[in-house]
């Protein structure tokens, strides 16, 4: 469920480095915490996101929710597709689901992140 | 995750939606479940077939005594008079000053008892608004909340479904009616009301049998395609068909004229709590109305949201979501009795960023028949 080279926030987003960039999004729990989700709120490309700062919305039928970066970088790209399949995001939200690339300035900061086992402790799976 | 906490109340069905994998919610103190398959599904299949709903954390209160018409006349603006046996009628408990303490239902068992149903959060509150206001009148106000247990079934295959369970005729309980019967061999009260804009029943039980009735329920709505439902179906389905919700819609600062609930004012019966105030407003006229809108961009307005005209506030969105059955943002909003017409352009502030809007007409759903 949850892959072992990502590594997970306690606001349930992940973060999959490969080299310099780092693909992220929410995880299983946050979309089935939500439920439906109906519209993804994405920054645009060249956008500085900061680690902890919110980069973004998801917006299920009951609520909204605030996507907070695991890193800072800047965003080189977003996954067009959630704009008008929203709800991809409840079907493979560790894959096809991806929100943003981002290139990371301060990779040094992945050590703040938890492993898939302490993601999974955390979240009590 | 909100832990739960052991303050929360529980309906009597708790156990039975926490095993059937609910997802369960803080709903004003009470620990209720939010959806069962997801909302859309669940949505969906109280449009198009049914749905469950267990509502029991609702209150109800009961007039007796030979002056209980009188006592209800005076606690509420509507026409109670009109009321015959075994009929409901959507009403208010009104403050003097016009503004809402409650939206309720009252039901006419007899001449000398008045059922009333009212909203959860508001019951202790309700209860001692009516007690505030019994003066010398010759009636017994009894909270009866803990005594009933009350599920809506609702749907175009709901009454379907019930009638399985029952020898009485629904088909033949007009809407806004009510009997007194049996269902699943369980005494009820089985009233043709409801908070989807489908048709169904919601069924008064006494809480030790809420369990018994739920599950043969779900059995026997099974074959046309019946659903547990949560409360976020029903507030999906209750915003599509404009229905208020205490708390959004209507407040303790709202008056009836301005919720677009002018019908259920009638200054032509006898005195009742809050009728000066309301001949005043009513002659000065209101300067903000509740109006339904629709994005226009993408978005969503949701309830507590501004809504600015030409740059300025001007308003906010009481309720507003995704609509699963017209697959559009929808919500209600109060804005300047200008703006309340249906084509309007409006702005809803989502996280600072202005978004277009338009009034539109309600309900936003209304079903066929």
């Amino acid at each position: 469920m949850y892959p072992e080279q990502y590594r997970y926030t306690k606001e349930h987003e992940w973060i999959d480095v490969q080299g310099e960039t780092g693909t992220m999004g929410i995880t299983h729990h946050a979309q089935n915490e939500l439920g439906d989700i109906v519209y993804v709120d994405l920054p645009k490309i060249g956008a500085a996101i900061e680690q902890g700062k919110s980069l973004g919305s998801v917006e299920s039928v009951k609520a909204v929710s605030d996507i907070y970066s695991p890193v800072t970088g800047e965003v080189v790209e977003i996954n067009e597709a959630l704009s008008t399949a929203p709800e991809k995001l409840n079907l493979d939200p560790h894959g096809e689901a991806w929100l943003v690339k981002v290139k990371l300035t301060k990779p040094e900061e992945l050590s703040d992140l938890m492993s898939a086992a302490d993601y999974q402790s955390y979240i009590g799976a | 995750m909100a832990q739960t906490s052991s303050a929360l109340k529980q309906t009597p069905l708790n156990s039975v939606h926490r095993q059937m994998g609910a997802r369960m919610v803080d709903f004003g103190g009470w620990d209720m479940p939010v959806q069962y398959s997801g909302i859309v599904d669940e949505h969906h299949a109280v449009r198009r077939n049914a749905g469950i709903f267990d509502v029991s954390h609702m209150g109800e209160i009961i007039i007796r005594g030979p002056q209980a018409f009188d006592l209800v006349n005076y606690l509420t603006p509507t026409l109670v008079s009109k009321l015959k046996n075994g009929q409901a009628q959507y009403s208010a408990l009104l403050y003097e000053h016009g503004g809402f303490v409650d939206d309720i239902l009252v039901h006419k068992v007899n001449d000398t008892e008045y059922f009333l149903c009212v909203n959860a959060s508001n019951q202790d509150k309700d209860y001692a608004h009516i007690l505030e206001h019994k003066g010398i009148f010759d009636a017994e106000v009894d909270f009866a909340s803990e005594r009933y247990a009350l599920l809506a079934t609702q749907g175009p295959r709901a009454i379907e479904t019930l009638s399985k369970l029952t020898t009485a005729d629904l088909n033949a309980v007009k809407y806004y009616h009510f009997i007194d019967g049996e269902i699943a061999g369980i005494p009820a009260r089985l009233a043709r009301t409801g908070y989807t804009g489908e048709a169904g029943f919601e069924t008064y039980v006494a809480p030790d049998q809420a369990e018994k009735l739920w599950k043969a329920i779900l059995e026997a709505g099974q074959e046309f395609g019946l659903k547990p439902a949560g409360l976020g179906a029903r507030n999906t389905l209750r915003l599509e068909a404009a229905m208020a919700l205490y708390g959004h819609e209507i407040t303790a600062s709202i008056n009836p004229f301005e919720a677009g609930l002018t019908r259920i004012v009638k200054f032509e019966k006898e005195d009742f709590v809050g009728r000066a105030k309301l001949l005043e407003i009513q002659e000065k006229g209101v300067t903000r109305l509740l109006t339904g809108f629709e994005m226009t961009e993408r978005g969503i307005g949701r309830d507590g949201y501004e809504v600015f005209l030409d740059g300025n506030p001007a308003g906010w969105v009481t309720s507003g979501g995704p609509s699963p059955t017209l697959n559009k943002n929808i919500g209600l909003c109060y804005v300047p009795v200008s703006h309340s017409q249906p084509g309007r352009l409006i702005q809803i502030m989502i996280r600072n960023q202005p978004v277009d809007a338009v009034t539109r007409p309600v309900p936003f759903y209304k079903r066929a028949n």
